[in-house]
């Protein structure tokens, strides 16, 4: 009985282990990337830490442009998609109730419908109303479309959001209202309106995020005002840095806050209304549960990046990182050179071929995974006698098996002692070294940064 | 305050689909009186109510109130004020301004709304809980300032739909009392809903008993308990003994009943039947267990039965007896200090007043 228990618990802890490593992980990881010097999004191997990727993303014209481009669309559909929800999901308690299933079916449709589909359909029928009433522009901008394209389904997620809280409305403060000498749009603005607000707030928070994160229906309608995920994909498609680790970083992070607000706002209407005693001294939601905790210890996390971001600088780090890189090269250099000298030496004392054991023991000395690493081996150490080239073939190389096929290029392209600075980022991707040369080429002096 | 108008209730029908809610309603209610409709649940009072009020329209009738034909007037046009049954205050609000609402949409200002607001809170006597939630109060508390926000549209008619159903019985009494007071001094026309007999007898001037839909009978607590007009009223109003059996002489007002198990008995005829019956008619008696003596009386006013059972209530007695055939019969008498104290299973002897006892055409009980 008391194994079985036990074997549950620890079962039970596992299961927990894996599931919120599945929810969150990738999450973490990426929140890492973003402060690793490295140029590819990893973090091993981890190079220096530095807030550089959050300055280069504020460099970023395409992206600030998407960020604002973003949230004029997301206010834009807050408005019409909180407004439409409100007045179908008002118009549903007052349909004669044969027909209310029917009307629900058809209002709630547009979340079933594929965002590609709404898409395509956004941007042709308004088109064709801008062209049967003979080329109005407003109906063919980007902005405009893209608003009305994503409404036409978070004006739904809304509705039901409002269905919910309606459903729990007491009809007779309505009436109680009217009885009291309130017109119909009294009773709307003092009794029903306060009753929806928290549910108007919800909807609100729903519907931006929905419009930010919204790829499908906008890659159609966007025209010429790109929002930040449009941005995001066309970036991603000409190579990607940390940079985008960084927005994640922040995205999560004001989400994060946002829901909290929420939930405070959430926590201090129930008290209003009575649900739940208010409880003296600290609030009881900060120790509630472990989401909240770790929200706090992600403010002060911000705060204490915020704080140092200003003094900080990841220049010293990177030089050492770049200085112990070379050390180490070097000491492998010396040890290929002492063991080909060996070779030779010991070839001509036994009068062996000098291939055989000259290729066999370089491989295994160099750490070169790679299975063509070790054959250009040689070949790199006369081609490079200068003792800082060596980086790219003992850093890079290794965990990419085609990365040494292009090591000789990248010597003899990139003498210059920086040039190595990008490559160690090359590991995390198999393709890494591909890309490689062309970095080091069209950036030879700065070291690719 | 304004002074009470006249609630006239013309023919009224309500109908709900095929579903006769109401069912020809006459009904003239007294500027400034404490009017009330009794009935079980479900027998059509709030559906009245909101017929007055104005939140339904009548199928057929006229509502007049101080003689105005009400007819396409909306809640909000109509000089009357609902107290709800859930009492319906805003929750998110405090309680001056739900006190105030029917201030605050007429435009007023928030000084004038304070100041009638301290007064009504005075008046309810919940000074100085103005700033409070509704939710923050208890249960007596909201009844009352229900009744503020009412009273402060200055309504000619208060409605008030089961308002102290929710309380507990303390309260209630409490309560009971305390409506009474307020209507007596500001002096408007009060309808009063209820199920409890209870309360409808002790607050009213007038009481009228309905039956699914059907009013049978309208006049004062005394007429109500003392002669009613048909058997639900005289069983559903206060506790009763029934006898049925068939008329076998009439002499004026007064009727000798074959009943069917405790013989012959003689009974005061009640007012609303009075020359609708026949001898030979199928009819009903009723005895109130209190008007009941432990005394031999005339043999027609005279039954015997046996004791089953004594029940002892503090200020008074029930005894439980079994008659001729197992009829059930209930007897009240008062705790006097000098216990009647019977044996289970003693044969007793016991009588009544005939002007006490009422007989009807036979009907319909009010089910327990
Ligand atoms: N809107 C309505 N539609 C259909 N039936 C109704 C409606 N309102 C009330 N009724 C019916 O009318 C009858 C009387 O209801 P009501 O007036 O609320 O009773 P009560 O005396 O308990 O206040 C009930 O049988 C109820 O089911
Ligand atoms: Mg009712």
């Amino acid at each position: 009985m008391k194994s079985n228990i036990l074997f549950g618990r620890i079962a039970l802890g596992v299961y927990f282990i894996i599931f919120f490593g599945y929810l969150i992980g990738p999450l973490v990881v990426m929140g890492f990337t973003a402060f690793n010097s490295a140029a590819f999004p990893s973090i091993t191997p981890w190079q220096c830490f530095t807030y550089e990727w959050f300055s280069e993303l504020f460099q970023d014209e395409r992206i600030l442009n998407g960020i604002k481009n973003s949230f004029i669309i997301g206010f834009g559909t807050v408005i019409l998609s909180v407004s439409i929800g409100l007045a179908a999901s008002l118009v549903l308690t007052q349909v004669w109730a044969k027909w209310r299933s029917t009307y629900y079916t058809i209002i709630i449709a547009p979340i079933l419908i594929p965002g590609v589909v709404l898409g395509i359909s956004t941007l042709v029928f308004w088109r064709q109303v801008s062209d049967m009433l003979g080329g109005v522009p407003l109906l063919n901008n980007g902005i405009f479309l893209t608003i009305i394209g994503q409404s036409t389904f978070i004006a739904s997620y809304c509705m039901l959001v409002f269905v919910a809280r309606l459903q729990r409305f007491d009809a007779g403060l309505t009436e109680a209202a009217l009885d009291l000498g309130a017109t119909h749009t009294q009773a709307f603005r003092k009794i029903l309106l306060p009753f929806m607000r928290p549910a108007i707030a919800s909807a609100a928070v729903l519907a931006f995020l929905a419009s930010f994160e919204n790829y499908n229906t906008t890659t159609f309608t966007f025209g010429s005002y790109p929002t930040l995920t449009i941005e995001l994909s066309q970036m991603v498609r000409y190579g990607i840095n940390p940079s985008i680790s960084a927005l994640a970083v922040i995205i999560v992070t004001i989400t994060v806050f946002g829901a909290l607000t929420l939930e405070v706002l959430r926590r201090r209407s129930k008290v209003k209304a009575g649900d739940i005693k208010p409880s003296k001294g600290l609030p009881s939601w900060l120790f509630g549960n472990v989401a909240t905790i770790l929200l706090v210890a992600l403010s002060f996390g911000l705060i204490a990046m915020v704080t140092t971001a200003q003094s900080y600088s990841p220049q010293q780090c990177k030089a050492n990182y770049k200085e112990a890189r070379q050390l180490e090269n070097q000491i492998k250099i010396d040890a290929l050179q002492a063991a080909r000298a060996a070779a030779i030496a010991a070839a001509a004392a036994n009068g062996e071929t000098t291939e055989e054991s000259g290729t066999d023991e370089p491989a295994t000395q160099g750490g070169a995974t790679g299975a063509f690493g070790g054959v250009f081996a040689p070949t790199n150490l006369e081609g490079a006698a200068g003792q800082n080239s060596g980086e790219d073939n003992g850093a890079a190389a290794p965990a990419s098996p085609f990365g040494g096929v292009f090591d000789p290029t990248n010597l003899e392209g990139a003498a210059g002692q920086n040039s190595g600075e990008t490559a160690p980022a090359a590991p995390a991707s198999p393709f890494g070294g591909v890309f490689d040369p062309t970095n080091l080429e069209g950036a030879s002096g700065t070291g690719g940064n | 305050m304004s002074s009470g108008v006249d609630v006239n209730l013309e023919n009224i029908w309500i109908k709900f689909g095929d579903f006769v809610a109401v069912r020809e309603a006459n009904v003239n209610i007294n500027g400034g009186d404490f009017f009330s409709f009794l009935g079980p649940s479900g027998c059509g009072k709030t559906t009245i109510l909101r017929a007055v009020s104005g939140f339904l329209n009548p199928s057929e009738g006229r509502v007049l109130i101080g003689g105005k034909d009400m007819a396409g007037l909306g809640p909000n046009k109509r000089p009357t004020a609902l107290i709800f049954q859930n009492l319906a205050l805003f929750p998110l609000m405090k309680v001056w301004e739900n006190i105030t609402f029917s201030m605050e949409v007429s435009g007023a200002s928030a000084g004038e709304r304070r100041k009638r607001a301290d007064e009504l809170l005075d008046m309810i006597a919940l000074p100085g809980q103005g700033d409070k939630l509704p939710s923050e109060l208890s249960g007596g508390q909201k009844q009352r300032v229900a009744i503020a926000r009412a009273l402060c549209a200055q309504p000619d008619v208060l409605l008030l739909d089961e308002p102290l159903s929710a309380l507990d019985l303390k309260l209630r009494q409490h309560m009971r009392t305390e409506l009474r007071e307020i209507q007596q001094r500001v002096g408007i026309t009060f309808i009063y809903i209820t199920h409890d007999q209870g309360e409808a007898l002790t607050m009213s001037d007038s009481v009228a008993v309905m039956r699914a839909g059907i009013i049978d009978q309208i006049g004062d607590g005394h007429a109500v308990y003392d002669t009613p007009a048909t058997p639900f009223v005289a069983s559903f109003v206060g506790e009763n003994n029934v006898f049925r059996g068939k008329i076998s002489a009439i002499n004026g007002d007064e009727a000798t009943i074959a009943t069917n198990r405790s013989g012959e008995l003689l009974s005061k005829i009640t007012p609303a039947a009075v020359g609708k019956l026949n001898v030979g008619d199928d009819a009903m008696m009723f005895v109130r267990p209190e008007v009941l003596k432990m005394q031999e009386g005339d043999a027609k006013t005279t039954i015997s039965a046996k004791v089953l059972n004594e029940e002892f209530e503090g200020n008074s007695y029930s005894i439980y007896l079994e008659g001729e055939g197992g009829k059930q019969i209930k007897m009240a008498m008062p705790n006097l200090g000098n216990d009647p104290h019977k044996a289970k299973g003693d044969m007793v002897s016991f009588s009544y007043d005939a002007s006490n006892a009422v007989v009807m055409p036979a009907g319909d009980l009010a089910s327990e």
